[in-house]
C-alpha cells in the first residue's frame, strides 16, 4: 500500500480535457467567422494523431490504452489543426500531425520526454517545406460566403486549388508585403481584412483564445508567468517601434490580436513538458517568445514567428531553468549558493 | 489580530476528524502482556536494566539512557518480565529490536515516585530528572525533550511554540487532549517556561479546531503567565515545526540548523501534558493517548499504555472491519505500513488506521511526468520535486543533492497532487539511502586506503629499523672483540644475564599456563582432547608466525 493513503483526482486526462475545453470559445468563433472547415481538419487531425500514437506506443512495447487515454495525442492535434490553414490540403495535415507525434514526441521518448512542442515541430516543417500552401487562409465570412461542409470536404481532399478569393494573405502577412511597397500602415488597415483589434474575424478567435487561457489558469492548468511575460514583451517591444514611428511599425494591440500570439501565449507556450518550470524561469521564457515573435515579424522572412520562437526557447529551456531555481525552504538567508547546473 | 505569515504550497486534503473526535478520551482494560521497545526516541536506544523472571512495578526504570542522546523506558504496569530480547517493533524496516516483554499481573502497583521540586533544584538536575522520567517529544520525532530544555548559552530563546496544529488528516489525538486537559497541558508549559525563559509563548492550533481552541484559550485566561493562544490556517503540513515557526513567527528556521539558530523552541501539546505530569506528578511517560481511526466499528481515542499491543486497540475501537487490507501508524500522508496488528504501542504512535481498499482506492499507475510542476507549487519546503524526480530516477545523486534533496521532508503533498501519479516520495527516500549507502561506502574506502598505507609506512620503517640494528650490532661485535682479555668476567656476567632472563621466561609461562581458560576443566574427555588438539594446532601456528618474515625465502 502506496502512502500518502489518498490523492487528488486530477489526472493528466483531466488537465488535457481542459485544455480542450478552453479551445472551444476560439473554435466557436472560427467556425462561425470562416465557415467549418476547420471541424473537418480538427476530425483529420484527432484521427492522425490517434493512429500514429496508437501504433508509436505499441512500437516502443508501452501500454497503449492507458497512454493513448492521457489525451496529450488530442491536444497535439488539436492545436495543429487550429494552427494550419483550415483549407490545407489533407496530407499536409496528416504530415504535420505525423511528424508532430512520430519524431518530435516518441522519438524523444514519448510525453513527458520531449524537448521540442510537438505540434510548432509539426507546423514548423510544414512552413518550410510547403510555404504556399501555408499562407493561404480563408477569407472572413463578411468578405465572402464561407464554404459549407460540402465544399469544405472538396477543398480539402480534392485535388484543385481553392478559389481565387476564398482564400487570402493573413493580416500580418498583408501588412509586412504591403509595408515593402511603400504604403502606410495608415493607408493599409482601411482594407477590408482588418478588423477593429487586428484581422477582421480572426481578432474574434483571438478573444477566444484569451477567454480560454483565462479558462486555463483561473483553473490552476496553468499560472499567469508565460502568458504574462510573452503578450506583455511582445506588446512592449511593438509600442517603442510603433511609438517611433506609427506609419512604419504596427501598433501593439494588432501584434497581440493578429496570428497566432494569444493561441500561442496561453495554449503553446504553456506546454508544461517544453517550457520553463521554475517562476523566473517561465518570465523570461515568455519574455524571450514574446521578443522573438515581434522581431520574426517585423524583420524576418516569414509572417509569423509563433512557432520559431517557441521552438528557440524550448531549447534554451534546461539553462533557463538551471540558473533561475528558487531558493530552496530554510537556505534564503544563508549565503548565496551557485545555482545547480 | 496576531499578523500570521504562510509557507510556501501546502495541500487540503479532506480533514476526517469528526470520526473520532466525537468522544471522549477512553482508557483500555489492561493487556496481558507489553511489549516494551527499549528505541522509542531519537538517538541510542535504552540499556536494558532487568533480567528475565525479575518482578517490575509500574513506572521501574527497565532501560537506562545511553549517552547524551536518549531517553529512559519504563515498565508500563505491575508484572514479570517475561523475555528481554528482540521482537517485532513498528518501524519502516519492519526488523525487530530490542524490547522487554512484561506479563502483567493485574495489580498496576506503583514504584515509588513523587514530584519533582524542579524551582529549588539545580536546572541540570532537572533536565537529567526528565531524562530518567523518559520524556521525549509526542509529535512524531520522539527527540529527548530534556536536550530542548537547555536554553544553551549563545542562543537565547525567544519564542516558545507549542504544537497543537495536528494538521493530517484522521488524527485527532492532540484534539481530544486539548479539548480535556487543558490545564494540565498549560502546567507543563509553565515548566518549560521556567526553563527557558521565552520572550513569549504561542500555542498554535489549525482553525479546524474550534473547541481546542476554545478549551486552551479558557485555560490560558486563568494562568499568571503570558502565553498566547493562536488559530493558525488549516492546511497540510502546517504542523510541521518548520511551517508552523515561519507562519507564528515569520522566521525560516536554517536549512541543516535547528529552529533554536532563530531563538524559537517547539514542542508539541502533549509532550507538554507529559512533562507536567513527569515533573509534578513524578510519573514517567508510561502511556499516551492514540487516535484509532478508518475501517474500524467505533473510531475515538484511546489512552493506551506503552507496549499494548495495536490488536489490543482495535478491539476497543470495536474490532476492524472485515475487508480491512492494512494497518497504518501515523497519519495517512506520512505515516508508515504496520507489519502486523501485534506490533506495539510506542512514544511514537499518534494514530493507527485501518485501511481498506474501499476507504483508500490504491493509486492508478503511475506515468510520465509532465512537469506541470503542480509538485512545486505544494512543496513546503520550496524544492522542485520533479528535478528531484527526474535526477533521482536517473540515478544522477549527485544532481538531486544539488537541488536540496536532504531539504526534502517528505510531507508528501508532492505525492497528494501529481498527475500522474507518481511515487515520488519513494524516489526521494531510494536516492537518499543510496547517497547515504555511498557516503559510508565511501568512508569505508578511505578508511581502508589509510591503513593500507600506514601498513606501507610502518614495513618499510621497520625494515629501515632492523637494517639500523644489524649495522649497529655489527659495529659493537667489532668493538667488543678488541678487549677479548678480561673475556672471563664478561662470559661470567652474560651467563648470569641469561640465566636470569630463562628463569623470567620460565614463570611467565608458568603464568600463562595459569591464566588458560578455567571453562574448559569440567568437560567431558573427548572435548578435552578436541581442546588440546586445537591448542596444540594454535601452539604450531604460533610457533611458525615467531618465524622472521625473511626465513621464507624471498
Amino acid at each position: 500500500m502506496r502512502l500518502p493513503l489518498f490523492r487528488q483526482t486530477i489526472s493528466v486526462n483531466v488537465i488535457m480535457l481542459k485544455v480542450m475545453l478552453a479551445l472551444l470559445p476560439a473554435l466557436f468563433a472560427y467556425i462561425y467567422y470562416f465557415g467549418p472547415a476547420v471541424v473537418v481538419q480538427i476530425v483529420l487531425a484527432s484521427l492522425t494523431v490517434l493512429a500514429a500514437e496508437a501504433v508509436m506506443l505499441k512500437l516502443r512495447r508501452q501500454p497503449v490504452l492507458p497512454f493513448l487515454a492521457d489525451g496529450s495525442a488530442l491536444v497535439t492535434g488539436w492545436l495543429l489543426a487550429l494552427s494550419l490553414p483550415a483549407t490545407a490540403p489533407w496530407w499536409l495535415t496528416v504530415v504535420a500531425c505525423l511528424f508532430a507525434i512520430v519524431v518530435a514526441k516518441h522519438l524523444y521518448g514519448g510525453i513527458g520526454n520531449n524537448l521540442l512542442n510537438p505540434a510548432m515541430v509539426g507546423y514548423a516543417v510544414m512552413l518550410i517545406s510547403f510555404p504556399a500552401y501555408m499562407t493561404q487562409w480563408l477569407t472572413p465570412d463578411s468578405l465572402h460566403a464561407a464554404p459549407g461542409l460540402g465544399e469544405s470536404f472538396r477543398l480539402i481532399f480534392g485535388s484543385s486549388p481553392p478559389l481565387d478569393g476564398l482564400t487570402m494573405a493573413t493580416p500580418l502577412d498583408t501588412a509586412k508585403t504591403q509595408l515593402k511597397l511603400d504604403l502606410t500602415l495608415g493607408e493599409i488597415v482601411k482594407q477590408p481584412i482588418f478588423g477593429l483589434l487586428g484581422g477582421k474575424g480572426s481578432e474574434m478567435v483571438a478573444l477566444g483564445y484569451l477567454f480560454g487561457g483565462l479558462f486555463l489558469w483561473q483553473q490552476r492548468i496553468i499560472t499567469w508567468h508565460i502568458p504574462a511575460a510573452m503578450l506583455g514583451s511582445l506588446f512592449a517591444v511593438s509600442g517603442l517601434f510603433w511609438m517611433i514611428d506609427a506609419d512604419r511599425y504596427v501598433s501593439p494591440v494588432f501584434h497581440l490580436f493578429t496570428g497566432a500570439a494569444m493561441l500561442g501565449a496561453f495554449f503553446i507556450a504553456t506546454d508544461p513538458v517544453t517550457g520553463a518550470t521554475t517562476p523566473r524561469g517561465k518570465l523570461i521564457f515568455g519574455a524571450g517568445i514574446g521578443l522573438l515573435v515581434f522581431f520574426i515579424r517585423t524583420f524576418g522572412g516569414y509572417p509569423d514567428g509563433v512557432a520559431f520562437a517557441v521552438l528557440l526557447l524550448n531549447l534554451c529551456v534546461p539553462l533557463i531553468d538551471a540558473h533561475t531555481q528558487p531558493p530552496v525552504f530554510g537556505h534564503k538567508n544563508a549565503h548565496k549558493k551557485g545555482s545547480p547546473d | 489580530m496576531r499578523k500570521l505569515a504562510k509557507f510556501n504550497g501546502g495541500v487540503h486534503p479532506p480533514q476526517h476528524k469528526s470520526e473520532s473526535n466525537q468522544q471522549a478520551i477512553a482508557g483500555l482494560p489492561l493487556p496481558e502482556r507489553l511489549f516494551v521497545p527499549l528505541r522509542q526516541h531519537i538517538g541510542n536506544p535504552a540499556k536494558p536494566l532487568v533480567s528475565v523472571g525479575e518482578r517490575v512495578l509500574k513506572g521501574q526504570i527497565i532501560g537506562q539512557p545511553e549517552g547524551y542522546v536518549s531517553a529512559a523506558i519504563h515498565a508500563p504496569t505491575s508484572g514479570k518480565v517475561i523475555a528481554v530480547g528482540p521482537a517485532p517493533v513498528p518501524h519502516p524496516s519492519g526488523l525487530a529490536d530490542l524490547c522487554v516483554i512484561i506479563e502483567a499481573d493485574g495489580q498496576d502497583e506503583w514504584f515509588t515516585h513523587e514530584p519533582l521540586r524542579y524551582r529549588e533544584m539545580d536546572p541540570s538536575a532537572v533536565r537529567n530528572r526528565i531524562r530518567d522520567l523518559g520524556v521525549v517529544g509526542l509529535g512524531g520525532a520522539v527527540f529527548p525533550s530534556f536536550i530542548k530544555l537547555n536554553p544553551g548559552a549563545r542562543q537565547k530563546t525567544q519564542t516558545l511554540i507549542i504544537n497543537g496544529a495536528e494538521c493530517e488528516p484522521y488524527i485527532t489525538c492532540d484534539d481530544r487532549l486539548m479539548r480535556e486537559r487543558a490545564e494540565d497541558i498549560l502546567r507543563g508549559i509553565e515548566i518549560m517556561g521556567y526553563m527557558l525563559h521565552p520572550t513569549e509563548v504561542l500555542i498554535g492550533i489549525e482553525d479546524n479546531k474550534p473547541e481546542a481552541i476554545a478549551a486552551m484559550q479558557a485555560a490560558a485566561a486563568r494562568v499568571t503567565f503570558p502565553v498566547e493562544v493562536v488559530a493558525v490556517p488549516t492546511v497540510y503540513p502546517g504542523g510541521g515545526a518548520k511551517q508552523l515557526t515561519r507562519v507564528l513567527t515569520g522566521k525560516e528556521p536554517p536549512a541543516g540548523g535547528r529552529s533554536t539558530d532563530i531563538g524559537v523552541q517547539v514542542f508539541n501539546v502533549a509532550t507538554a501534558y507529559s512533562l507536567h505530569r513527569a515533573v509534578h506528578l513524578g510519573e514517567p511517560m508510561l502511556s499516551r493517548i492514540v487516535t484509532v481511526s478508518g475501517n474500524v466499528e467505533r473510531p475515538g481515542n484511546y489512552e493506551a499504555l506503552i507496549g499494548t499491543p495495536v490488536e489490543h486497540l482495535l478491539t476497543a475501537a470495536g474490532g476492524a472491519k472485515a475487508d480491512t487490507a492494512r494497518y497504518i501508524m501515523g497519519g495517512p500522508m506520512m505515516g508508515i505500513p504496520l507489519t502486523s496488528p501485534g506490533l506495539p504501542v510506542t512514544k511514537a504512535m499518534n494514530c493507527v488506521i485501518a485501511a481498506s481498499e474501499a476507504l483508500f482506492p490504491s493509486a492508478p499507475p503511475a506515468m510520465p511526468c509532465i512537469r506541470c510542476g503542480r509538485c512545486a507549487q505544494a512543496c513546503p519546503a520550496e524544492l522542485q520535486p520533479f528535478e528531484l524526480y527526474w535526477h533521482a530516477k536517473s540515478r544522477n545523486f549527485g544532481k538531486t543533492q544539488e537541488y536540496g534533496i536532504f531539504d526534502c521532508i517528505e510531507c508528501g503533498c508532492c505525492d497528494y497532487v501529481c498527475p500522474s501519479h507518481i511515487p515520488l516520495v519513494d524516489y526521494y527516500r531510494f536516492a537518499k539511502s543510496e547517497i547515504w549507502a555511498r557516503e559510508q561506502e565511501k568512508t569505508a574506502a578511505d578508511t581502508a586506503r589509510n591503513r593500507h598505507e600506514f601498513r606501507t609506512f610502518r614495513l618499510e620503517r621497520e625494515k629501515q629499523e632492523r637494517a639500523e640494528r644489524l649495522a649497529q650490532k655489527a659495529a659493537g661485535a667489532k668493538t667488543a672483540e678488541a678487549p677479548a682479555e678480561t673475556g672471563s668476567d664478561a662470559e661470567a656476567e652474560k651467563a648470569a644475564k641469561k640465566a636470569a632472563i630463562e628463569a623470567a621466561l620460565e614463570r611467565a609461562k608458568a603464568k600463562k599456563a595459569q591464566v588458560q581458560p578455567q571453562n574448559t576443566d569440567n568437560l567431558p574427555p573427548e572435548k578435552q582432547q578436541e581442546i588440546a588438539e586445537i591448542e596444540a594446532r594454535r601452539a604450531k601456528i604460533r610457533e611458525m608466525a615467531q618465524q622472521p618474515p625473511d626465513s621464507t625465502g624471498n
